[in-house]
């Protein structure tokens, strides 16, 4: 019992997964002749990269929402810090080959008419300090929001709008040029990172192979921690917070210890998502995007963490199918899909993997009925 | 802040008032429990018994009154983690289970043990934890379900667990809400010796609503009603007052 495997079965296999893709895909991208069936093109890399960002982002929404019961409508946001610390240095790498040319400002800046680097911005031309930003930026504000959300006791949907509103108010204020953040249109142009070209094959297999690495990192990080007996605590919150604050445990401790773990985790992911597609802007700070991660886990199955990896990037591979094909359909599939989940599959796709497989259990013995108030296990999405 | 009178006394409420909107729960309640003393709550619907643990645990702060416990630590100032942590169990009137994790890790969970995040996270257990629970699991007549997921147990066992996750705290009090709600009689007869062999080395506040049972413990009655005590003493004598009669037992 207490002392947990870390790593099942199926954990296993997702890290194997993992690791032969880390190492296949470059081969097959960059040493594999583009005219054999097996080559990958560097816009086949960049879109399966892509996919694991997201599902580093779902893997972080799952230690909260599966584990802890939190349903945060806003872990977009701390996606999107994570990829705006990572733009900036990409922006500062541009330096003198900007449309202005100017060495010591982004193209923006100058645009603007502005003549010194913002504070927010110092810094920047470090890759350790971007990093750190990555990790500290979305923790940071995970800390104090979590600290002051959980210490008042808002739980359930209360909490979910106001981490809903959280992502808004961030988008609005990315918007504002005065941010220095470059308004509307994002930062964008990069040139290169850590001295690579990043349009190249080779840096994108390179940052296909870092994504493959982090969302390792992060599932045994996760793992870990849902082991341990912290984790136990976690899902003891979700399924009785009375309970579990009556035997003296600090439960808007352990919330905001996961909550700020798990926006850390989702840093990462924007980080490593920017330089793949090229862009960061206020777009990604939009509600729907967290709501669209919150689907992704659901799909996949809560509280699995393998599921919630899994879900992530199905959807995406269903998104970037049928929004080729039938544009106009994807977000009333999207929406059917999550009603879909809810009513039928509500463990997700590694739920009914798990119900399939499994060897019929024994019946319990006979028990006395069940008395008509007795406890039934709360349907998590409504909580 | 300490009163060298009530340093005897394990629990002491004096003049506690309680309202919500304008609903008076409590209206200066007071009450007196000695170490170790174990003490049977009765009353009819509304009289204040769950609003009383409230206070108690924490849950609920009262708007006047004085709550003391172990002689000199003012409950009033303090919230539900820091006087579970102080030594007081409380089990709910619905049997309160950690549904998706085995009975043995329900213990476990309970067992008293550092309860901080990093603890928890990096913490390394107690050698002599596997005995400690097994013994809880042996005294609630859970061993042989204790691979279980609890939330698979019948209603008496999931009460018997939260009785067991009280004694896994070791508190110097224990709360306990309504055990035999919904119990057979034969869980009942169990309960009421469970709860006999735990007051051996506790302090045990039962709020209960059946007679037979409370007989059957053989402990001080207190009657409240109102959100004040009506009467106190041993079964037979608060039985017999006619008040008490009148406003609940009569009915």
């Amino acid at each position: 019992m207490p002392s947990q495997r870390i790593l099942s079965g199926r954990g296993l296999v997702f890290l194997a997964v993992l690791v032969a893709a880390a190492v296949l895909v470059p081969v097959l991208s960059l040493a594999v002749p583009p005219a054999s069936p097996f080559h990958l093109s560097a816009y086949a890399v960049t879109l399966v990269g892509k996919y694991l960002c997201y599902a580093l982002l779902a893997l972080a929404l799952d230690l909260v929402w599966g584990y802890c019961g939190i349903l945060s409508l806003g872990h977009g946001a701390f996606f999107a810090l994570g990829g705006y610390a990572m733009g900036m240095y990409l922006m500062r790498q541009i330096g003198a080959r900007g449309t202005y040319a100017n060495p010591n400002l982004p193209d923006f800046m100058v645009f603007l008419n502005w003549h010194d680097l913002p504070v927010t911005w110092w810094g920047f031309s470090s890759f350790t300090y971007a990093m750190a930003m990555v990790l500290l930026v979305p923790g940071l504000l995970a800390l104090v929001f979590g600290y002051f959300a959980f210490r008042s006791r808002v739980t359930g949907v209360y909490l979910s709008i106001i981490t809903q509103a959280l992502t808004y108010a961030l988008l609005l204020a990315f918007f504002r040029n005065e941010m220095g953040f470059g308004g509307n249109n994002g930062l964008t142009d990069f040139k290169d990172i850590l001295g690579f070209d990043i349009q190249s094959a080779g840096t994108r297999a390179a940052l296909f192979s870092a994504s493959c690495a982090a969302l390792a990192l992060g599932y045994v990080v996760a793992a870990a921690v849902t082991a341990s007996k912290f984790g136990q605590v976690l899902v003891a919150i979700r399924d009785a917070e009375s309970r579990t604050r009556f035997l003296g445990y600090r439960v808007e401790t352990y919330k905001a210890a996961v909550f700020t773990l798990s926006a850390m985790m989702a840093g990462v992911a924007g980080a490593l998502y920017v330089p793949q597609v090229g862009i960061i802007n206020p777009g990604e700070f939009a509600p729907a995007n967290s709501i669209e991660a919150v689907i992704w886990v659901a799909v996949g199955g809560r509280g699995t963490l393998v599921g919630a990896a899994l879900g992530a990037v199905l959807v995406n591979w269903g998104k970037t199918f049928f929004t080729g094909v039938f544009p106009e359909y994807w977000l009333f599939l999207l929406g059917g899909l999550f009603v879909g989940v809810t009513l039928f599959l509500p463990q997700g796709i590694l739920g009914l993997v798990d119900r399939l497989t499994a060897p019929r259990r024994p019946e319990p013995p006979a028990e006395r009925p069940v008395a008509p108030d007795e406890q039934v296990l709360p349907a998590p999405v409504a909580e | 802040m300490t009163d060298p009178v009530l340093t005897s006394s394990l629990l002491y409420l004096d003049d506690v008032r309680v309202s919500f909107d304008g609903y008076k729960a409590l209206r200066g309640l007071s009450l007196v429990l000695a170490p170790n003393e174990m003490r049977a709550i009765i009353g009819p619907n509304g009289a204040g018994k769950t609003t009383m643990m409230d206070v108690i645990t924490g849950k609920t702060r009262p708007d006047t009154g004085t709550v003391f416990f172990g002689g000199s630590v003012d409950l009033t100032k303090r919230d539900e983690a820091e006087i579970a942590n102080l030594g007081i169990g409380r089990k709910f009137q619905k049997p309160t289970v950690f549904e998706n994790h085995s009975v043995d890790t329900n213990v476990l969970l309970a067992l008293k043990a550092p309860r901080g995040a990093f603890d928890t996270l990096f913490g390394r257990a107690a050698r002599d934890r596997r005995e400690r629970i097994d013994g809880i699991l042996r005294r609630i007549r859970l061993w042989d379900h204790r691979a279980r997921r609890a939330g698979d147990l019948s209603h008496g066992q999931k009460q018997w667990l939260e009785i067991g996750m009280l004694l896994a705290q070791d508190p110097k009090l224990l709360l306990v809400d309504e055990p035999v709600a919904g119990m057979t009689d034969s869980e009942t007869a169990t309960t009421a010796e469970l709860l006999r062999e735990i007051a051996r080395d506790h302090a045990v506040v039962v709020v209960e609503h059946d007679m037979a049972f409370v007989r059957d413990l053989g402990v001080k009655v207190t009657v409240l009603h109102e959100g004040a005590v009506l009467a106190e003493g041993p079964l037979d004598q608060v039985s017999a007052d006619p008040r008490v009669v009148e406003v609940y037992l009569g009915r």
